[in-house]
């Protein structure tokens, strides 16, 4: 499958920030579909992002050229779909730029993946022993270890942000020391949009020898990710959130930790050899990849890399970014519109309240003029506590969006404001 | 607006909204309630003082959105008098007529609660609309009811 083949490249020189949608958004079918007859505007792409055609085709044509069962068997199509799956691997591990593709493992997704961390780390916690989170972290990144918590009377450090909704590093020494078992943190908040330092924090975490698990799940649509560059320890994201297939997901994690670390869920191509009596694991990735896997998503998710690969990045982020300057701009134009998560260094997420206007009827007002935006409390319910809000409403963009869907979001804001006031 | 946001957002239902009716704590109220909706972090509370079979007041407390409010500031106005026997009548009618499109709606009986039939083309905010019923059905069940969610 050779998905980036028959178009341009478009990282070459001459790629302007600007030019990005016109050139990207004929490859994502769903933009073009009408919603309550009006163009969508898709705003909720840090819900789920939309799926370029060489994706959807990808998983397509395994389902109708390749399918088999990955790792079982040696006829033809199954040397392809096993070929394929390796080959994805191979993929992820260029796309976090991990030191070997043993240290990618395919789950379904980031909260699979802190959950089977939570689980094979916390095996030999005791009471008493420490994992740091922050106050912007998703649900995904909190519950995992309050049932560990559950288990085992460890204690959860929570490191606090700034009303800006930035973290007070300052405030990390201080929660590391020999009970420090993890700090555990998001590269990006989902609410806030802010992008935390996370070389930094490995630094700090390290000098104490304490490991850094990363939260990458929005981070991997907006920015390149070098897992050795930050030096954390382990990585997770999923598929859906960078344009890639739902159920699929990737952890990294550094070679010797994955294999201190004891298998997550029993069953077949986990082993190396079974008996009534005893039986032996297989090594890392395989130890952790149980039953039948997502071979469908994984390749979904090696056809999304290619496609991210033919864009260029730095372009792209750019123009997130005049996205994001353009939706705050409009707001603060509006007059009346509170913005949480004003940090220097944002991904074009942006969490707003309009004053009268519960974020809840908002939403269905924009969704009347064709903008989908998420309101709630976005899986992050301490950090709604913080600012002392119930919901807010949420516009996430991704780089197929435009500078005039941004103005029809402004437009709808004042539209629904009109209404409910 | 357009019609189909008409439906949705009628006068009445804004009306409440921005001055919701028995929005007050209750000192001596017997029945206490919290509900919330999760989905969009509505949360309120509803309390009740009940004598023998008659509900002799009813208010609420909390934040949600319109029709959330909307539709708890409605079930004060209606219930504030009525029998337990009313009340539970009432839910059910409100339940059917917010939830299924072919229910036979006894409209003069409803009232201004017709407002909220709308509510039956959004399904994801068919919640809002329930809310406060939900939390009434349980306050009457129970003397120490467990809070509602509708998630
Ligand atoms: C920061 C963050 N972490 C974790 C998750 C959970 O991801 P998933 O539901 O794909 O496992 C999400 C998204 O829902 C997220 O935004």
């Amino acid at each position: 499958m050779n998905i980036a083949a028959e178009r341009p490249a478009r990282n070459g020189p001459g790629w302007s920030p600007g030019a990005i949608p016109d050139a990207v958004r004929p490859d994502f079918p769903i933009l073009g579909e009408q919603v309550r007859g009006l163009p969508l505007v898709y705003f909720d792409n840090a819900a789920t992002s939309q799926k370029p055609r060489a994706v959807i085709d990808a998983v397509a044509d395994f389902y109708r050229h390749d399918c088999a069962n990955v790792h079982r068997a040696v006829h033809t199509l199954a040397e392809r779909a096993t070929l394929a799956y390796e080959a994805a691997r191979e993929r992820v591990r260029g796309f976090v730029n991990a030191a070997s593709a043993n240290e990618i493992v395919f789950l379904r997704g980031t909260t699979e993946s802190i959950n089977l961390l939570a689980h094979g780390l916390g095996r030999d916690w005791q009471a008493g022993d420490r994992v740091v989170l922050t106050a912007m972290e998703h649900h995904a990144n909190i519950v995992p270890w309050q049932l560990l918590r559950e288990r085992t009377g460890i204690e959860i450090a929570v490191l606090p942000v700034t009303e800006r909704g930035e973290l007070v590093l300052e405030a990390l020494p201080d929660l590391l020391d020999e009970r420090t078992r993890l700090v555990a943190v998001t590269h990006v908040s989902n609410v806030l949009g802010t992008i935390n330092p996370i070389a930094e924090i490995t630094r700090l975490a390290h000098a104490h020898g304490v490991p850094v698990l990363v939260d990458g799940a929005q981070a991997v649509p907006h920015m390149r990710v070098d897992v050795q560059a930050m030096d954390c320890d382990f990585y997770c994201f999923s598929g859906h959130k960078m344009f890639g297939p739902t159920g699929i997901g990737a952890l990294y994690g550094k070679a010797d930790l994955l294999a201190a670390l004891p298998p997550w869920q029993g069953g077949g191509e986990m082993i190396t050899r079974v008996t009534f009596e005893r039986t032996r694991y297989a090594a890392p990735p395989q130890r952790f990849e149980a039953g039948t896997q997502h071979a469908a998503g994984a390749i979904g998710l090696a056809a999304a890399i290619d496609y991210l690969s033919t864009l260029d990045m730095a372009a792209a982020a750019a123009h997130e970014q005049a996205l994001l300057a353009r939706a705050t701009e409009g707001m603060q134009a509006l007059g009346g519109v509170r913005i949480f998560g004003q940090a220097p260094h944002k991904a074009p997420v942006i969490s707003f309240l309009v004053e009268g206007v519960h974020a809840h009827d908002l939403g269905t007002l924009l969704d009347r003029k064709g903008v989908a935006v998420r309101t709630g409390h976005h899986c992050a319910m301490p950090l709604m506590d913080f600012y002392g809000v119930p919901a807010t409403t949420r516009a996430s963009m991704a780089f197929y969006n435009t500078l005039d869907e941004v103005d029809r979001l402004i437009e709808a804001i004042a539209y629904a404001r009109e209404v409910l006031q | 607006m357009s019609d189909e946001m008409e439906d949705l957002y009628q006068e009445v239902i804004l009306d409440h909204n921005r001055r919701p009716a028995n929005f007050r704590p209750m000192p001596d109220a017997n029945r206490t309630i919290e509900a919330d909706n999760p989905l969009c972090g509505d949360r309120l509370e509803l309390f009740l003082r009940v004598e023998g079979d008659r509900i002799e007041d009813v208010s609420f407390l909390g934040s949600g959105c319109a029709i959330s409010v909307a539709s708890a500031s409605m079930l004060t106005e209606h219930l504030k008098g009525a029998t337990v026997a009313d009340a539970e009548a009432l839910f059910a009618a409100v339940h059917a007529v917010l939830t299924d499109e072919k229910a036979t709606v006894d409209e003069e009986r409803l009232g201004n609660l017709m407002a909220l039939s709308g509510v039956r083309r959004y399904p994801m905010r068919v919640k809002c609309a329930t809310l406060s019923w939900h939390a009434l059905k349980a306050a009457l069940a129970s003397r120490r009811p467990d809070p509602v969610t509708t998630e």
